[in-house]
């Protein structure tokens, strides 16, 4: 383990994790790149502010310190869903997690069950795939034939998908996820709550949503899902993904059923 | 290991404007691809919070949108241009309620709408508080219906065209990208166009809405390649940002009824007399320096901001209309809206000036074309009205992808580049601008895949500099240079002599940059080198907003100058352009179009 101390003044910073100057690090390293390549951990101290994410220290250790350190993050609130990682053992967004609400050493891993590509970086691609399965676009049986013609919906219909609307596709949720974990096709949280999404969208139509349920009883779809809500758990956006499985459960059941 | 691919139109970014362009090349029966650096749901358009103005109700009119909009330019927009935007508004938005966008809606189901400043009519048409991460998901998920082919994580850093004198004779081939997760080269020709659709450059400064992605890629392609840039000197700063991160507070809040107020617990904007009328509700830039003329008159709080309040609205109005608020205030400021005021301060928020464009998204570059943020057409003129950024991106990211997939668009009313009543610029900087080491012209004129090849040589050599490089500065010094010469000297209120030492730094910066190494030498993953190539970006970009600074002697929209506190129609009713000419920069004007259908005569300003 080696340490990289990222303060100006050096001579100030102590060891302590009570120091409440400073803000201790321990970052989960890989870089592909280097012959032999191993995974480590390494020490950052950063200097403490006021209202510092965990996002602003990894900035400040990466820009004032190794420049190797490599993690995805754009917008800085919690709305490009790049910067989901497993921070003191659960998946967060560094970018809307204060410092001071956690527990030093902070330890940040990569996302957990997804390959990682360097460092704090993992491949998104299955997520993306699991997400790209659920056809997860409007795909209305009448589409309005004249272009300044509205499809109504009511506010209720549109609350009531509301918190699906919400996903920025961070994946925290199938990182959380043992089912997940142990069933490379089983769809996921994050793409589930996709289909809640559009299956209870009222302007879709009746063959469409017939179609999207029909999904839904597939053997890696809704009836997968343990209930264990680590993935309500995690949502940086609360979305309620487990309520959301639990009703297309009972849908897709009355859909077997011929009901519909 | 070098890749060509070859498509007929390529778009560069996958925000609003591309994901919109890349839709409406492949419909017209183009093979599209979209080049992004990032995933396209990470583009910064899902920031987007308030809502996008059109006018659909019985009342509105696209005549009024017109009229508002160019009011808020302070007459400084084409009429062409708006024309265009306000018209084809409506039906864009519809079309993207028939893509699924989930809009809020009135009880009788229709999308709902709301005031925002600067309108006569409540057009602002919303989904919630989150307006553009819907726009941007129910976008990228009509691209995932189509099939459309994404380059996701491809960081493009330069474009391929060829090297005729007169950039007018032009052309653009294609682009170099950098497949940011195996490090490799890209080439990607395109037969037909290429759009850059890369978004802001808001990280020029420091205290800014904009993401940390927001780097002027595309202005600064375009500008380096001939294009020149318009109008850089107009930069919008958002009267309600958090202190603290720059976040910003939606003009939502003021629209649904917020209310500022300054230590003396006085609603300033109607008890000082900044705008007796509209109040919270006048445009940003008048409402941005009044609160900045209240802070440094020691009525602020902390002497850093004011407060924005929302409690009288009700816990039911809030919830149902601006709820994602209440989340980005406890996150980032601790305070809860619903029992608290907010802090504000103005910061950076959008930049008006951009790529020069006409009504089709053509550049003066034969093939180039550019949309959104990135270009300037130009409807925003002098000031931006807040809800006229997403129309833009929708009705002229569709109107590129269109032209440059073959469809007629008719003839353009808006000429490009140095053509036409051309005035130059007769002062002079106290600094030298520009290039620091011109780079050696790098293609003939050839054939697209000779062009491209070329470019993707010339890039090589570059990213090799900066990679063989061995100690220097770190790119996060200079760009941190940066931001602080244009946050301390480029910002709401400008004085010459502050405007002459940001362009000094900038030189500065330039000289340093000269030394940047990349501490990351490995090929995966390398964001070490593609935020050196970034800060180069920003700085070509920086330049022209303080060259434009300095030479526009009036107070117009945003641009504020100390000494010159008028509006000056009899010499300024032209646009600031500035070209690159190779390294040597130079500015220009060409005079605004007021008229378009309809005749838009400059009045006084007031709200
Ligand atoms: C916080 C905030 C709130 C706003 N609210 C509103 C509002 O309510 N209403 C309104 O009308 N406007 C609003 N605006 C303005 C508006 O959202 C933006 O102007 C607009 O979204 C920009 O869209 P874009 O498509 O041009 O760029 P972006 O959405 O930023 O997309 C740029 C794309 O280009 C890609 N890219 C960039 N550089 C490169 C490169 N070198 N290589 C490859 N790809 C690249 C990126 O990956 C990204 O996909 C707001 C802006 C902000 C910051
Ligand atoms: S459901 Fe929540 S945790 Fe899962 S991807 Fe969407 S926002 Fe992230
Ligand atoms: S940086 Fe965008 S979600 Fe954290």
């Amino acid at each position: 383990m080696s340490t990289h101390d990222t303060q100006p003044d050096a001579a100030a910073s102590s060891e302590t994790d009570t120091d409440r100057d400073t803000v201790v690090l321990e970052v989960f390293r890989y870089q592909p790149d280097d012959e032999d390549a191993e995974p480590y951990y390494e020490t950052f101290e950063v200097p403490f502010e006021e209202g510092m994410t965990v996002l602003d220290a990894l900035l400040h250790a990466r820009d004032y310190g190794d420049g190797t350190l490599t993690f995805r993050h754009s917008c800085r609130q919690g709305i490009c869903g790049s910067d989901a990682m497993f921070v003191n053992g659960r998946q967060r967004l560094c970018c809307t997690t204060q410092v001071s609400d956690l527990k030093q050493p902070i330890q940040i891993d990569p996302l957990p069950h997804q390959d990682v590509i360097k460092d704090l970086v993992v491949d998104m691609d299955h997520f993306y795939d699991q997400m790209h399965a659920v056809d997860p676009f409007f795909d209305p049986d009448d589409p309005p034939s004249n272009e300044l013609e509205e499809q109504l919906q009511s506010p209720e219909n549109r609350e009531k998908i509301k918190m699906a609307t919400r996903c920025i596709w961070c994946g925290a949720c199938t990182s959380s996820c043992n089912i997940a974990a142990g069933d490379n096709e089983y769809l996921g949280p994050a793409p589930l709550t996709k289909a809640y999404r559009f299956i209870n969208d009222e302007r879709e139509g009746d063959e469409r949503r017939k179609q999207r349920l029909e999904q839904m009883t597939d053997d890696h779809a809704v009836w997968r899902c343990q209930t264990q809500f680590s993935c309500t758990e995690v949502c940086p956006k609360d979305i309620p993904n487990t309520e959301h499985i639990q009703e297309l459960k009972r849908l897709a059941a009355k859909y077997d059923l011929s009901l519909f | 290991m070098v890749q060509l691919q070859s498509h007929e139109v390529i778009v560069v970014g996958g925000g609003g404007a591309g994901l919109r362009a890349a839709i409406a090349a492949h419909e017209a029966g183009a093979d599209t691809a979209i080049v992004t650096k990032l995933h396209p749901v990470r583009s910064h358009t899902g920031a987007a919070e308030g809502g996008i103005n059109a006018a659909l109700r019985d009342g509105d009119s696209w005549e009024l949108h017109a009229k508002d909009t160019m009011k808020g330019s302070d007459f400084l927009a084409d009429a062409p241009a708006i024309e265009v935007l306000a018209k084809d508004a409506p039906e864009n938005v519809i079309e993207l309620e028939h893509y699924g966008m989930p809009f809020s809606r009135e009880e009788e189901g229709t999308v709902s709408q709301r005031p925002f400043g600067g309108l006569s009519f409540p057009r602002t048409t919303y989904a919630g508080a989150e307006t553009g991460h819907h726009m941007l998901h129910t976008m990228y998920e009509q691209v995932v219906k189509r099939g459309i082919q994404v380059y996701d994580e491809f960081f493009v850093s330069r474009l391929a065209v060829t090297d005729e004198p007169d950039p007018t004779d032009r052309t653009c081939h294609g682009v170099v990208a950098i497949d940011v997760r195996r490090g490799d080269l890209w080439g990607f020709e395109a037969t037909r166009g290429v759009i850059l659709a890369t978004g802001p450059a808001g990280q020029v400064y420091d205290h800014t809405t904009n993401a940390v992605t927001c780097t002027g890629d595309g202005q600064a392609m375009a500008y380096r390649a001939g294009v020149p840039l318009e109008d850089m000197e107009f930069v919008q700063f958002h009267p309600t940002t958090l202190p603290s991160t720059g976040v910003l507070i939606s003009e939502g809040v003021r629209g649904e009824g917020g209310i500022l107020y300054n230590a003396e617990g006085e609603r300033f904007m109607f008890e000082r007399g900044y705008a007796t009328t509209d109040g919270e509700l006048a445009s940003r830039d008048v409402v941005s320096r009044a609160e900045l003329t209240e802070i440094n008159e020691g009525r602020g709080f902390e002497d850093e901001y004011v407060y924005l309040d929302m409690r009288h609205l009700g816990r039911e109005r809030i919830l149902d209309r601006l709820e994602n608020i209440l989340h980005l205030a406890e996150d980032f400021e601790g305070v809860d809206g619903l029992t608290e005021p907010m802090p504000v301060k103005p910061g950076q928020h959008y930049i008006m000036g951009g790529i020069e464009t006409n009504e089709h998204g053509q550049t003066c570059i034969d093939g180039l074309y550019a949309a959104g943020e990135c270009a300037c057409v130009s409807v925003h003129g002098a000031n931006r009205l807040g809800g006229n950024a997403l129309p833009e991106l929708i009705v002229f990211g569709r109107r590129a992808g269109l032209h440059a997939a073959g469809v007629d668009l008719g003839d353009p009313q808006i000429v490009t580049g140095r053509r036409g009543a051309v005035e130059d610029w007769d002062g002079t900087f106290e600094t030298e601008i520009g290039a620091v080491d011109p780079e050696p012209a790098y293609t003939d004129s050839g054939v697209g895949t000779d062009v491209v090849e070329a470019a993707i040589d010339a890039e090589q050599t570059r990213i090799d500099e900066l990679l063989d490089r061995e100690g220097g500065v770190r790119h996060p010094e200079v760009r941190r240079t940066l931001q602080r010469a244009m946050t301390d000297h480029v910002n709401v209120f400008r004085e010459l002599s502050g405007l002459q030492i940001a362009l000094k730094e900038i030189r500065s910066a330039r000289e340093a940059y000269q030394h940047v190494y990349v501490e990351d030498s490995g090929k995966t993953f390398n964001t070490d080198l593609i935020q050196a190539i970034e800060t180069q970006n920003l700085l070509d970009v920086a330049e022209t907003i303080v060259m434009g600074a300095i030479a526009r002697t009036e107070f117009r929209g945003a641009h504020w100058r100390a000494g010159h506190q008028a509006r000056d129609d009899d010499e300024w009713l032209k646009h600031t352009f500035v070209s690159w000419d190779d390294g040597a920069p130079s500015l220009w004007f060409k005079p605004v179009l007021l008229e378009g259908e309809k005749t838009y005569e400059p009045t006084i300003r007031s709200y």
